[in-house]
């Protein structure tokens, strides 16, 4: 996205404009294989505070100094141009590091939901999430080999997904098919605005 | 280019100081919010020569090598991956640098998801990835 004006001009180099795309989804649903597919992968790591949630579900008793968690997390970028980068964050998909959701969320382009239909639940916090917040988000079903597959409209009904989201079917490991997906999300993000819909994310 | 200063964190044997201690066991940034893709560019004038590198500077070796990493204009998220800083302790380091009016932050404006027109060019160029 295009950045605010400066609080000082006196740069003459132009920022580079970036687009920040969330992937979403539950654990070993393809994230990272989409990322690496589709662009320039590079080694992000964050040093998180830990929340009261995780604080419980990590144990900590004893170990009380222990303020901070290393998360990896997927990062990749794809530079279209110059001063044109399109950033993506893999969204942790354990509940405990959902506390970093609001951050990567704000100010994003939108977001991806990679779904699995042996596990189709897994996606629907991503869902709801993203409904919640009124981000653009399409939904892409990941289409593993042993899995068996659906038609879209009964995938789309146990979604319970308003027709206006855009539901398609993926290979995460290919990557026309991830870029197609890409290119879903923006397309839908572009039909959003033409009907007015003012993006509601704040913090 | 300023050769490492920090030990060689890119070693397998992992960093040689806890992440944390380049901020001081700080966590948080001062100042407003930076976001993870917010675009940092040092300030001119500033130079690494010419500041206080010295054991009494309040600003640590790694502060420097942030500067340095921000000559162009570069986003945060790049940023800690070139420095192999968690992103956490770069947004500390660029918040320090900006109290000290080094480097200008400029953060994503939530309006220009609205520009159809950068949308679009989005949308073409990934068609052609």
């Amino acid at each position: 996205m295009p950045y605010g004006n400066s609080d000082l001009l006196a740069d003459r180099v132009r920022a580079p404009v970036a687009i920040k795309i969330l992937i979403a989804g539950g654990f070993g649903v393809g994230k990272t294989t989409l990322v690496s597919a589709v662009s320039e992968v590079r080694p992000l790591r964050t040093e998180e505070r830990l929340s009261e949630p995780s604080a419980f579900v990590d144990q900590i008793d004893g170990v009380e100094q222990k303020s901070t968690t290393t998360v990896a997390m997927d990062f990749g970028r794809i530079s279209i141009s110059e001063d044109l980068v399109v950033y993506l964050f893999g969204t942790p998909g354990q509940k405990r590091f959902w506390f970093m959701w609001d951050e990567l969320a704000y100010g994003a382009l939108g977001a991806v939901v990679l779904a699995d239909t042996r596990r189709l639940a897994d996606c629907f916090p991503s869902v709801d999430y993203f409904e919640r917040r009124g981000m653009p988000f399409v939904v892409a079903v990941n289409c593993f080999d042993d899995a068996r597959r659906y038609p879209i409209a009964t995938m789309r009904t146990a979604l319970n997904l308003t027709a206006e989201v855009p539901l398609l079917l993926c290979d995460a490991r290919q990557r026309g098919s991830s870029r197609d997906v890409l290119v879903a999300l923006v397309e839908h993000a572009v039909a959003r605005l033409g009907h007015g819909r003012q993006f509601t994310s704040s913090r | 280019m300023t050769p490492r200063r920090d030990g060689g964190s890119r070693d397998s044997r992992g960093p040689v100081v806890r992440p944390y201690a380049v901020t001081s066991g700080r966590t948080k940034p001062s100042g407003a919010a930076i976001d993870m893709i917010a675009v940092v560019s040092a300030v001119r004038s500033a130079s690494v020569t010419e500041l206080d590198t010295g054991p009494e500077s309040a600003l640590g070796p790694e502060h420097f090598r942030v500067l340095e990493a921000c000559r162009l204009p570069i986003a945060v998220a790049d940023l800690a991956a070139d420095l192999d800083l968690p992103i956490g302790v770069v947004r500390i380091l660029i918040a320090d640098l900006r109290e000290h009016g080094l480097v200008n932050v400029r953060q994503p404006a939530m309006s220009g998801l609205a520009d159809i027109a950068i949308l679009k060019e989005v949308a073409d160029a990934l068609r052609k990835l």
